[in-house]
């Protein structure tokens, strides 16, 4: 297993902001179109963290004109430039699919987490 | 066969190219090997080098065996494959074969001894399809039809049928490798090999990249 970690171990990010499930992140991931590269941030909730090392991936969940959507992100991708967390959120889940049945203002609701 | 060398499987995980985007990847460690016995054609009838892999304690062996390794002043080894390689000018028996034979963006051909699936029927092994499972069907997972009636009035050989599955010797032809590091014998390869983890590989140049 060590050389399965070695060789994942040169692509990891060292300095990944800290955020869990449930906060409010805004991602700044790249996109290239033909060859012209633009960073597209995007805001929502974090619904869930999966997997490890350099396997991760976050899933980040937005309502946007009344339909649900959601997009993955590799944690360790060179393409993702940086997470910004804009609010902590309080939850008791690790996995928040029950948001997906929300609908209107309950579908963003969650506690802000007060340390 | 240009160059071959011996393996293990330690498993599977995902790299990130140069592009950002994820290729799936198998970790091998590959060698060093060691030459055990040089075959020629006067002596042997073709031409080969036969190599080690993996060390072994000299209680596991049998005398005959320990015998051979004995001869060729090499440590004992687990697992001993032939190469018929084209060219066996450069070998001699204790010449170590190790990763660096290889290089990134070469064309491999992994051999490995797939997982065993057990008596599996004809669903798993041959990716038939299932009758209906409800509905008052009571022809669920099994076999079709064994074929015709009178004429020719027998199935004929080869009729897909349960059985046993794994455990074969598969090939899987032309795989990128995608790193290579010699201090840590370590092989990475885009795409599956076959068989379980710590099994052995057999790792050749690609016979389709040329």
């Amino acid at each position: 297993m060590d050389l399965i970690k070695a060789v994942e171990s040169e692509q990891l990010k060292k300095d990944i902001t800290p955020f869990n499930v449930g906060d409010t992140v805004r991602v700044y991931y790249k996109v290239i179109e033909g060859d012209r590269e633009r960073i597209q941030p995007f805001e929502g909730i974090v619904i869930k963290r999966s997997g490890s090392g350099l396997r991760e991936t976050f899933t980040v969940r937005r309502v946007s004109y009344g339909v649900g959507v959601e997009r993955t992100f590799p944690l360790h991708s060179p393409r993702l430039e940086k997470i910004e967390v804009i609010r902590r959120g309080k939850v008791r889940r690790a996995k928040l699919y029950y948001l997906r049945k929300r609908v209107g203002k309950a579908a963003t609701k969650i506690k802000e987490l007060m340390e | 066969m240009k160059k071959g060398i011996l393996g293990k499987k330690h498993g599977m995980t995902q790299i990130f190219d140069e592009k950002g985007e994820v290729i799936p990847v198998t970790v091998i460690e590959a060698g060093p090997c060691v030459v055990v016995q040089k075959k020629t054609v006067e002596k042997d009838g073709y031409n080969a080098i036969q190599v080690g892999f993996g060390d072994v304690s000299e209680k596991k062996l049998n005398k005959p065996l320990l015998g051979h390794f004995k001869k060729a002043g090499v440590s004992p080894k687990r697992y001993l494959r032939e190469f018929r390689l084209d060219d066996i000018s450069g070998y001699e028996v204790g010449t170590e074969i190790k990763v660096d034979i290889f290089k990134p963006g070469d064309r491999v051909d992994v051999t490995g001894i797939s997982k065993g699936k057990g008596f599996a029927g004809v669903i798993k092994r041959y990716g038939a399809r299932r009758g209906p499972m409800s509905h008052g069907s009571k022809y669920h997972r099994r076999v079709g039809s064994m074929g015709a009636t009178t004429d020719p009035g027998r199935t004929f050989k080869g009729k897909k049928m349960p059985g046993r599955m794994g455990s074969d010797r598969v090939t899987i032809q032309n795989l990128e490798v995608v790193k290579v590091d010699p201090e840590l014998n370590l092989l990475v390869v885009k795409g599956s090999v076959p068989g379980p983890k710590g099994s052995l590989l057999i790792i050749r140049d690609s016979v389709k990249s040329k």
